[in-house]
């Protein structure tokens, strides 16, 4: 009887609480992550760890100081002295350029092999897809080199006029860039209703109106993905570029590496943050093309 | 009779080994409901999918309205299709899905606008025009399927499992819709569905298939009523079937020695002899509890099962001899439910001329 009572006094605080209108102690679901004080805390640190260093070198830009260690006040000087550099200046239009080109070449290359391997059921399919993928895991390093000797052996031309001079490095970035393309828009196409299609032809379609109507509108999420990340992939690459680069043909990746070699002063920073709001605004503009998915409900 | 709008002449498609149409012929009237009926697998899709262009025949030839269509791919036939996943174009509205079988065949502006808002107006869909599909229910995406197709003017429209994805009410209610519309649009439908009670409801006539071949093609009624084969029989509703041998002929009726039921006469139209399947659907079984008279074919049992269902109950009756077979009750009052239970002893009768007998 004792005992009973004891449970009951036990049980009736608790229950209060989580009955009682302040809410003070109410019960965590196991599924409201998000409401559990550890996993915050190890999602801070988790975003302190990736953004510190990037935030870090957007506020060293305006540190008006040769020596980026302490901060001696806010400038806009390395700005300038960054624009005014015309060897940086040089490397940014050359990264640009290489970057675009890239971009508008590895997307159309790598959604033909996407639309290759969705469609079609040809011999030797799944070693092609194997082979196909592999510039994504070879060592860049490899790739460099393997680049390197390819463009001497064939005896590429150097020393042509701009925009000539970046073919080299535009087709080793296009090379290793395209699988990405082609696997994202491949996965795209995985989810693609055969029916859509066969609609499509059954409502007098020819096979041209259907793939500029039906596939390629279900297809844009992942071109644009793809896109960015060739965008992205070849702005910042700096191994490959490294050995298909000629003396004159400078990109931003490796200018900096070479600032870098003397000091690293804020105009490096001032040129690394304009880069990244290159990037982010490509991205805002890609994500605002990709308007709400609502393909996957047909 | 008219000339046949699809004429099906000795059709056949293989997949590899797999014969999924195995020499298939029949043809179908304009403005006819027709209705391609069978388990999964038995090839019917295969075979709307040929009419439509989309699958390419083994052999044999599909002639549409008079014409030979091998070599006419589905972009050129005049036959429409409305897809069992709907295949609503995701990234155009409403509007725009129906409007683009017109656009992409080059139809002149002017024409496309009237055209579409009678299409929408045809299947009450008028004011979701601008709505995107992924605002739209089921049963609306259906609509829009429906229309797309209807607004080209087929000669023939295919549906593909149309009823398939939705909710019984939603079901019963596109049932009539359906046949309404093939009424009032005038245009034949071949409809491929597996279930029966869409079939019976809505078709004028039935093509029965299993693995690959087409088995009966009869009206409703006569499908139900006379099956051909103990197939079409077991498959088109519930069923009892016994079988029996044919033993001598009384005057009109052949004399039968049913497996456990013992000697029966039943009214026969042509010879019979040797082995024979017998068919007694549920509902013409009558259940009772003290022995009934006349011209009957009778015999006492156990109810051992029953189904209950709402207007009507199944009993499952099990004779002396082993044999059970199944009655249908229908509840028309409210107490009738209360009249039979399980272990309770019961007089179970048929009329002889409710026996089908099929020679198999």
């Amino acid at each position: 009887m004792s005992e009973l009572a004891g449970t009951n006094k036990a049980a009736s605080p608790g229950g209060r609480a989580i009955a009682g209108p302040r809410g003070r102690h109410m019960t965590i679901g196991p599924l409201e992550y998000g409401r559990r004080f550890w996993l915050r805390c190890f999602v801070a640190a988790t975003f302190l760890l990736l953004y510190a260093p990037i935030f870090t070198l957007i506020i060293f830009s305006f540190n008006d100081s040769r020596r980026n260690i302490v901060w001696r006040g806010f400038t806009f000087k390395y700005y300038e002295k960054a624009w005014n550099n015309d060897g940086l200046f040089e490397a940014f239009t050359n990264s640009l350029t290489i970057a675009v080109l890239t971009t508008i070449i590895a997307t159309v290359l790598g959604a033909m092999v996407a639309l290759l391997l969705w469609r079609y059921r040809f011999p030797g399919k799944p070693a092609y897809e194997g082979f196909m993928a592999l510039p994504i895991v070879i060592p860049e390093i490899c790739m460099g080199v393997a680049m390197l000797a390819f463009f001497s052996r064939i005896g590429w031309p150097s020393g042509m006029p701009w925009p000539l001079n970046l073919s080299a490095i535009t087709i080793a970035h296009i090379a290793f860039t395209f699988p990405f393309v082609a696997i994202v828009v491949r996965a795209r196409m995985a989810g693609f209703n055969r029916e859509l299609e066969e609609a499509s032809k059954d409502l007098g379609a020819s096979e041209w109106q259907t793939f500029m109507n039906v596939i390629v509108p279900f297809m844009r999420p992942g071109l644009i993905a793809g896109a960015l990340l060739a965008f992205t992939l070849s702005l910042d690459d700096f191994v490959i570029t490294f050995f298909t680069a000629g003396p004159e043909t400078v990109t931003f990746p490796v200018k900096v590496y070479s600032m870098v070699r003397f000091s690293v002063t804020p105009e490096v920073n001032a040129a690394s943050t304009a880069l990244i709001v290159i990037t982010v605004l490509a991205t805002i503009v890609a994500m605002r093309f990709q308007t709400p998915d609502k393909t996957e409900a047909t | 009779m008219d000339q046949p709008i699809v004429s099906i002449e000795n059709v056949a498609k293989h997949f590899g080994t797999v014969k999924a149409v195995d020499d298939v012929t029949f043809d179908i009237q304009p403005n006819e409901f027709f209705a391609l009926l069978g388990p999964s697998g038995c090839g019917k899709t295969t075979l709307l999918r040929m009419i439509a262009g989309l699958e390419v025949p083994t052999g044999g030839a599909i002639v549409i309205d008079g014409q030979d269509m091998a070599a006419t791919p589905p972009n050129h036939r005049p036959v429409n299709m409305v897809f069992q996943s709907y295949a609503v174009f995701p990234h155009m509205t409403v509007e725009e899905n129906v409007a683009y079988g017109l656009k992409v065949t080059g139809t002149p502006r002017s024409e496309i606008g009237p055209r579409v808002t009678d299409a929408l107006g045809m299947v009450q869909l008028a004011e979701l025009a601008k709505r995107n599909p992924d605002q739209l229910s089921g049963g609306q995406r259906q609509r829009v399927a429906l229309a797309r197709a209807l607004v080209k003017r087929p000669k023939v429209l295919l549906l593909d499992e149309p009823l398939s994805a939705l909710d019984a009410k939603l079901r019963e209610q596109m049932q009539l819709e359906l046949s309404h519309l093939q009424q009032r649009v005038g245009i034949t439908f071949i409809i491929v569905t597996h279930d029966q009670d869409e079939a019976l409801s809505m078709a004028d006539r039935i093509a029965v298939m299993n693995d690959g071949r087409v088995t009966q093609i009869a009206a409703p009624d006569t499908l139900y009523e006379n099956p051909t084969t103990r197939f079409v029989a077991d498959f088109i509703g519930k069923v009892n079937l016994l079988d029996g041998r044919v033993v001598g002929t009384e005057g009109e009726r052949v004399a039968v020695e049913a497996d456990r039921l013992g000697r029966i006469t039943v009214p026969h139209e042509g010879d019979a002899s040797g082995d024979v399947s017998l068919v007694v659907r549920p509902e013409k079984i009558t259940l009772a509890n003290t022995e009934p008279d006349g011209d009957v074919i009778k015999s006492q049992g156990k109810v051992t099962d029953w189904a209950y269902y709402g207007d009507t109950s199944h009993m499952f009756v099990t004779m002396d001899s082993g044999l059970v077979m199944s009655a249908k009750v229908q509840n028309t009052t409210r107490e009738t439910v209360d009249n039979f239970d399980v272990g309770d002893t019961v007089w179970l009768s048929f009329s002889p001329s409710d026996v089908l007998l099929l020679r198999e």
